[in-house]
């Protein structure tokens, strides 16, 4: 039998804690690993460690492939059957409720107490998550009955205040989702998600497709819905975005997080201190627009010591062991910490 | 020159997404078009790629102006112009390898002979490595397709290059190796850019010059 509930852990390291402040989420050497046909694994997410606060942005960065994705649906308890997952991600107890491990609850706890109540998730993909048949008014309204039993007489006015809350033009609720640009769905997704009212957001790549102005203002949505006092964890590849609205930022290469730091450190000076963030930094078009060299590695044939090593300009023969992480970064020549 | 003359297009013809709309591109010139979303650059991009017939209005691809779209365009029109879109999965055949990904305008156009010098050159250009050419598009990352459906569109050696948002998914890594691509095949070839998209520092750090869209079109209703 697999216990529903854990209490939360009472150990934790100086390395994940921003603050004082008690976590909404709590994620403890989270690794998941994926069983292949013959025998192969794949290593997607290995050991990640961090804590997320009320009113507090952690954006995930990183390349295309690196395991973010896959991070989330773990949290979600959305991972494919052949996934094996350890370590913990324990979202903390409010009002009542009972500390959950999302890695080892039910799945029948997920689906009736925590997606959607405890965590909105605002997906990578809006157009293939909403209903295609059904209008996005009709799904805000079933969305509202289900998570917040607004009664019928107060549906019309709850509908409308929650497209409101994401910048959804009301004039656009009875069409369908392939009727919508790329951004209007986004939005659509993001006020089904904010209907529940959880205390910890996660939004999958929530600004791709949208156009500047629009990451903005999605950006800073999200930002208000984190200053209400919700936590959020934004998965992104967009830079500039997580420049935008998050607190902290946590790097990740090859499923594992290479660096957790603060984000005004990370984008301002003095910069990231571990050579794969330096370089993603570096790739943007308004720095030097200059990719990293090669390509990831495979996940299911990580070298044994440090992944980056190949396309490192910083490597070593030190490198051949892999870096612990410590003190934010996993590096074994990163950049001299910020002198106070 | 690649032309839109006065171009109107949608999907409803009573209600067009866009009206007149107007751009000319030099031969060897690259081009930003810089637009909102949902403004209707994804539809003027795939009319100037052959791929969407407008309602109104004139294309015309190096002085031949272009009177079939889609498989009713002539073969030389067709493979002068190579195009790659936002969304990788959605135009990767999901039952082909990179390899034959890469290689499937040679073979659409009797010319599979050529495929395993092209495919090789593209994917060392593309930085396309190690057994990536021998997996389907369920198999790679976003990135590593994207990279494989850029290789396709240069294929055939087009004369004019048409993407759209190509980067837009994908990390400032994989963005800036994309580009890069691009711009050496440009370089060798003197081939013609249109690159659609929102993102302004990008557009302006890649190309000679960019185009707004309001100053291009006009809104359709
Ligand atoms: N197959 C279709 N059927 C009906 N309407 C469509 C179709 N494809 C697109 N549209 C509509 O046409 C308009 C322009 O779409 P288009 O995809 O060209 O916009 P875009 O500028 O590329 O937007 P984005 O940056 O959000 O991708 C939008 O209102 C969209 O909803
Ligand atoms: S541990 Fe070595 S190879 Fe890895 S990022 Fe640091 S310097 Fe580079
Ligand atoms: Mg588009």
């Amino acid at each position: 039998m697999k216990p529903d509930t854990v209490k939360p852990d009472a150990a934790t390291s100086d390395a994940v804690r921003p603050g004082a402040v008690a976590p909404v989420l709590s994620v403890r050497e989270l690794s998941v690993r994926f069983r292949m046909r013959g025998g192969r694994h794949i290593a997607a997410v290995t050991g990640a460690s961090f804590d997320l606060a009320a009113g507090e942005c952690l954006a995930l960065v990183g390349e295309s492939g690196c395991g973010k994705s896959v991070l989330a649906s773990a949290l979600l308890g959305l991972l494919p059957g052949n996934a094996q997952t350890a370590g913990s991600a324990v979202i903390e107890g409010t009002g009542g409720t009972d500390a959950v491990d999302l890695l080892t609850a039910s799945e029948r706890t997920l689906a009736r107490t925590v997606r959607g109540r405890r965590i909105g998730l605002i997906p990578q993909s809006p157009a293939a998550h909403l209903t295609p048949v059904r209008t996005i008014r009709a799904q805000l309204a079933e969305t509202l009955r289900a998570l917040d039993r607004t009664p019928r007489s107060a549906l019309p006015a709850a509908v409308t205040a929650a497209a409101d809350r994401a910048a959804f033009p009301t004039g656009l609720l009875d069409r369908y989702p392939h009727e919508l640009s790329g951004g209007l769905a986004q939005r659509a997704a993001t006020a089904l998600a904010l209907v529940g009212d959880a205390p910890l957001l996660l939004a999958d790549e929530p600004t791709t497709g949208l156009d500047r102005d629009l990451v903005h203002r999605t950006a800073d949505e999200l930002r208000r819905h984190t200053d209400d006092g919700r936590a959020l964890l934004t998965i992104t590849h967009d830079l500039a975005a997580a420049e935008r609205i998050a607190d902290r930022v946590a790097v990740m290469y090859a499923g594992r997080i290479v660096e957790l730091t603060d984000a005004a450190a990370f984008f301002g000076a003095p910069g990231p201190r571990h050579p794969y963030a330096r370089g993603l930094l570096a790739a943007l078009p308004e720095r030097d627009f200059r990719p990293i060299p090669g390509l990831p590695p495979e996940l299911g044939d990580l070298p044994t010591g440090c992944a980056f090593a190949p396309r490192c300009p910083r490597a070593t023969d030190r490198c051949a062991t892999a870096p612990d992480f410590a003190d934010g970064v996993a590096c074994h020549h990163a950049e001299e910490p910020a002198r106070a | 020159m690649l032309e839109l003359d006065a171009v109107t297009a949608g999907y409803d013809r009573r209600a067009p997404v866009f009206r007149a709309a107007s751009l000319t591109l030099a031969p060897g010139e690259s081009v930003g078009l810089l637009g909102p979303s949902g403004c209707g650059k994804s539809t003027l991009a795939r009319v100037a790629a052959l791929l969407h017939r407008p309602d109104a209005g004139r294309v015309t691809v190096d002085g031949e102006p272009v009177r079939g779209w889609r498989h009713r365009a002539p073969r030389r029109l067709r493979t002068a112009i190579g195009v790659v879109f936002q969304q990788p999965r959605l135009s990767a055949d999901p039952r082909l390898t990179l390899h034959d990904l890469i290689a499937e305008p040679l073979r659409a156009t009797g010319r599979r002979t050529e495929a395993p010098e092209r495919v090789a050159a593209l994917a060392a250009a593309t930085g396309l490595t190690g057994d990536l050419l021998t997996r389907r598009p369920h198999e790679v990352s976003d990135g590593q397709l994207q990279r494989a459906c850029l290789a396709r569109a240069l294929v055939l050696r087009p004369r004019w290059l048409v993407c759209d948002e190509m980067t837009a998914m994908l990390d400032a890594s994989t963005t800036a190796a994309l580009v890069a691509a691009v711009e050496e095949y440009r370089a060798e070839h003197g081939a013609g850019l249109l690159a659609v998209g929102h993102d302004r520092v990008l557009l302006e750090r890649w190309c000679d010059r960019t185009v707004e869209w309001a100053g291009c079109a006009e809104p359709g209703t």
